[in-house]
């Protein structure tokens, strides 16, 4: 479900953090990402005592919570003129705000739930959570980003 | 409403969204958002939000794009509140 939105991540590879999309609208967005145990940062972060990293947990919850919404907000018409997810868009974040409540571990699975509490001049602001396997709040915060669009080269 | 009674109150919206709070001392119409208070763009959003609420007007994206200044604040919030 919802792989039209998916397909319009421009994230790749070892930087994409949603796997699934299980409720999506104007308002409101909740996905899920697993950690996969041989991602390139528990090598080093840290030797022996992988722990994933406060700035992956906020990659993650600004992909699932601020991307996708924002996407979908564009997708359907709620931009400002000349904005149209089609072609080459760089998602920009513009603050995150974010506190951490619980480690995560290499192969966990988490959930994001963001709300949004506006979209005005195609700036996005979300209060987003996520939570481990268990229900537990694992980070909360309030993030800000936009979409730029970029000229075809 | 005046233009002075419109700038004593635009001064309380941008105060948050100020780090250097004395530079709004110093405010006059030729006063720059970004040059000169050093306010972050991104913020434009919301300072534009919270004066939509404190004079209970509507900014479209139009207006919003030509206030780069005090001046450019003041006349945007004027026409509204007197429109």
């Amino acid at each position: 479900m919802y792989d039209d939105i998916l397909n319009l991540l421009p994230y790749k590879s070892s930087f994409r953090f949603v796997d699934h999309i299980s409720l999506l609208t104007l308002d409101e967005v909740r996905g899920d990402y697993t950690l996969r145990k041989n991602a390139f940062f528990y090598e080093d972060h840290f030797p022996g005592n992988p722990v994933t990293p406060g700035v992956i947990i906020t990659e993650i919850m600004a992909q699932i919570g601020v991307v996708i919404l924002g996407l979908n907000l564009i997708v359907h018409g709620k931009g400002e003129k000349d904005i149209s997810a089609a072609t080459n868009i760089i998602p920009l974040l513009y603050s995150t705000e974010v506190t951490f409540h619980k480690m995560v571990l290499p192969g966990e699975k988490v959930s994001v739930i963001s709300r949004k509490q506006y979209f005005r001049f195609n700036k996005l602001k979300c209060a987003v959570e996520m939570y481990n396997a268990s229900e537990e709040l694992v980070a909360k915060g309030i993030f800000s980003g936009f979409i730029k669009q970029i000229e075809k080269a | 409403m005046d233009r002075q009674a419109i700038l004593d109150e635009l001064k309380k919206v941008l105060l948050p969204y100020t780090e250097n709070k004395e530079l709004l001392n110093g405010i006059t119409e030729d006063t720059d958002l970004l040059k000169d208070l050093k306010i972050n763009s991104a913020n434009l959003v919301d300072i534009i939000i919270d004066a939509e609420s404190k004079y209970n007007i509507e900014i479209d994206f139009d207006s919003a794009e030509k206030m780069m200044t005090v001046r450019d604040c003041i006349n945007v919030i004027a026409e509204k509140v007197n429109a």
